[in-house]
């Protein structure tokens, strides 16, 4: 969708750090750092392995981290301007819902299973906007009309496990736009879905978008996923964003060995004859939490790393236009 | 549905008739014979054998289970031996305080500890729960008769708010009535308060982590509707097991409350049958009670559906 880039982003994390309270000693990091925005309509693709901290920046912007351990432990997250990090959780349960909604990866267990559907869509209108409840289930109807599912007045009175898991995740959707959010934070919303199931979500979303102006921050690891919704990338590992652009800018010319990685990970259709040997893969798993090693997070897994990797982090250097990753190594001497 | 209710109705029979069994064995299986028991001690072999004949003790043991089944089934529970009047008119008025004190009892029980359970799994870990935890097993190692001779001293006796013991029925006086039943379901109440409690506070803590509690709180709903709603509805199935199956921890206690506060039921009326060997009402109380018991849980497994749309049979 086409977006003015001279307006104002809908949200800027800035700096954010979330940590997570061990027993004694320091907190671990769980996000050192980051920094995003997005704009009205946008679409910005958080990619990485489980574990980079996708899922913990999207709950960190709700607020929403595991207690009584997990905590934002610096920087902003602003709302139009509000900071999300400073206001009280009166205040934030009047922004959860309504201008900041959140779907999950698991539609059957983020559903409540003993609430009809009508009853979990409707609920979100009421406590939102007071409406009496005929209004908020006429709402919670029209919601399920826009997501498409069929028969949508008898969906209203089912209960989740009466539905398919594509149908699960329609609910999920309406229940998070049926205040017109303006911003969507889509945790893996496809993973667990089929493929032809994941592609008629992803366009669904797409059309809302485009009739909503909603912003949406789409966390994925598939990278297929990415090329299909994305304007705008940025690919974290351990916690860390390593690299950031638009969507053509890192497919053209991915930078940090991590985002390399990634692509040559993944499956090429039509490779010719004699081309279906094994994936590459990157050797290694995330580093735990309290593991993290010191200098760039990423050494330990690296084709290309140097002395200077393991002692220092590299900052994010440009690469030109809108295009920038933290590596000593590809971006250093750009 | 109605399948699944008539087939459940239909399999409290065979259970009702294994305690009929282990009940009616209960008599012949017993140290001493009921009938020199009711001749007394200067009774003759011949007038022994003449109460055997009344009783049918001398028949073959099917048969007598058999005669002794088709009685129970019209309703005739047999005579006490001791006051010679039919055990069943006994029973009932016998029922009236007993209910009372079980339904204040349950009442007061899920009132305490559903709260107290669902406050403690909020906040799992802090000082509230662990307060919360340690009166629950205090509440539960304490004796039923300490607990109510305790509140007698305290509130009756030292701050004379309460009356010591006894019973007056609700039609008499009803404020009386409610007055006099105060400390016993305090006394009986908490024991099952602690069993309840914790049931509630492990039920809702495994809730509490389910990603449908995160979408709830994504939603932008308050606390108090993320917990009572969303949570304790979706536990609320393990908790009403509870309150069943609990019920047995409540019929022995009710024994030993009638005794301490002087309340006529039927707690006391086993106490009394079970001191004189009055077999009969023995038997009567023992069959009255679980089938009370296989009751409660009958309607219990009734309402499932009704607490978690998934159950379906």
């Amino acid at each position: 969708m086409a977006f003015d880039a001279a307006e104002a982003p809908v949200l800027v994390v800035d700096g954010l750090r979330t940590e997570f309270a061990t027993g004694e000693g320091p907190p671990s990091v769980a996000v050192h750092d980051l920094s995003f925005t997005v704009r009205r309509g946008e679409t910005l693709c958080i990619v990485g392995e489980s574990g980079c901290g996708k899922s913990l920046t999207a709950l960190s912007i709700l607020r929403l981290l595991p207690r009584p351990y997990g905590r934002i432990g610096a920087g902003r997250v602003l709302l139009d301007g509000q900071d999300l990090a400073q206001i009280s959780d009166a205040e934030m349960r009047a922004v959860r819902g309504r201008a900041i909604s959140m779907i999950f990866q698991e539609p059957m267990s983020s559903l409540n299973p003993v609430l009809t559907i009508g009853r979990q869509i409707a609920e979100t209108v009421m406590v939102h906007e007071q409406l009496d409840w005929s209004a908020c289930m006429g709402r919670a109807l029209e919601m399920l009309r826009q997501v498409r599912i069929p028969e949508p007045e008898r969906r209203l009175q089912e209960y989740p496990h009466q539905l398919s898991g594509g149908m699960r995740q329609r609910v999920m959707i309406a229940m998070a736009l049926v205040c017109r959010p303006r911003v969507l934070l889509a945790d893996e919303p496809t993973t667990a879905l089929d493929v032809t199931i994941q592609a008629q979500i992803l366009d669904l979303v797409r059309d809302l978008q485009q009739e909503t102006g909603t912003a949406v921050i789409l966390i994925t690891h598939d990278l297929g996923v990415v090329a299909e919704m994305a304007e705008r990338v940025l690919v974290m590992y351990a916690g860390n964003k390593v690299e950031e652009g638009s969507v053509t800018e890192i497919f053209d010319a991915p930078t940090h060995p991590y985002t390399r990685g990634l692509m040559a990970a993944m499956p090429h259709l039509g490779g010719g004859q004699g081309h279906r040997g094994r994936l590459n893969e990157i050797p290694g798993v995330v580093p735990a939490l309290h593991a993290r090693p010191p200098g760039c997070s990423f050494a330990p897994r690296c084709p290309l790393v140097l002395d200077k990797c393991r002692v220092e982090a590299p900052p994010l250097l440009g690469v030109g236009g809108t295009h920038a990753a933290a590596c000593w190594v590809t971006a250093g001497n750009a | 549905m109605w399948s699944y209710a008539i087939r459940r109705i239909l399999a409290t029979i065979p259970v009702l008739c294994v305690v009929a069994i282990i009940v009616f064995l209960l008599l012949r299986l017993s140290p001493g014979d009921p009938a020199a028991i009711i001749a007394g001690d200067n009774a003759t072999v011949d007038d022994i054998a003449m109460i055997r004949a009344q009783l049918g003790l001398d028949r073959p043991l099917l048969q007598q289970f058999v005669f002794w089944l088709g009685q129970l089934l019209s309703g005739d529970f047999g005579n006490s031996i001791y006051l010679a009047r039919p055990v069943i008119g006994l029973i009932m008025e016998r029922v009236e305080p007993t209910l009372a004190l079980s339904v204040t009892t349950m009442a007061f029980a899920m009132l305490l500890a559903i709260p107290m359970g669902v406050l403690a799994a909020w906040r799992a870990g802090s000082w509230v729960d662990q307060t919360i935890m340690a009166l629950s097993v205090l509440a539960f190692s304490v004796p039923v008769f300490l607990i109510g001779y305790g509140l007698v001293i305290g509130f009756s006796l030292t701050l004379d708010l309460l009356p010591v013991q006894g019973f007056v029925s609700l039609s008499d006086d009803p404020l009386q009535f409610l007055r006099h039943l105060v400390l016993p379901t305090i006394a009986l109440g908490l024991v099952y308060s602690a069993l309840l409690a914790r049931i509630t506070r492990a039920t809702m803590l495994e809730t509490l982590n389910e990603d449908f509690i995160r979408t709830a709180r994504a939603k932008g709903l308050a606390e108090p509707r993320v917990l009572l709603l969303h949570a304790l509805k979706n536990a609320s199935v393990p908790i009403v097991t509870t309150i069943g199956t609990g019920l047995a921890l409540l019929i022995g206690g009710v024994v030993v409350t009638e005794s301490v506060f002087a309340i006529p039921g039927i707690g006391r009326l086993t106490i009394e049958a079970v001191l004189q060997r009055d077999y009969p009402v023995i038997q009567g109380v023992i069959l009255v009670i679980a089938a009370v018991y296989v009751f409660v849980n009958l309607a219990i497994d009734l309402a499932y559906p009704l607490l978690d749309p998934r159950i379906r049979f």
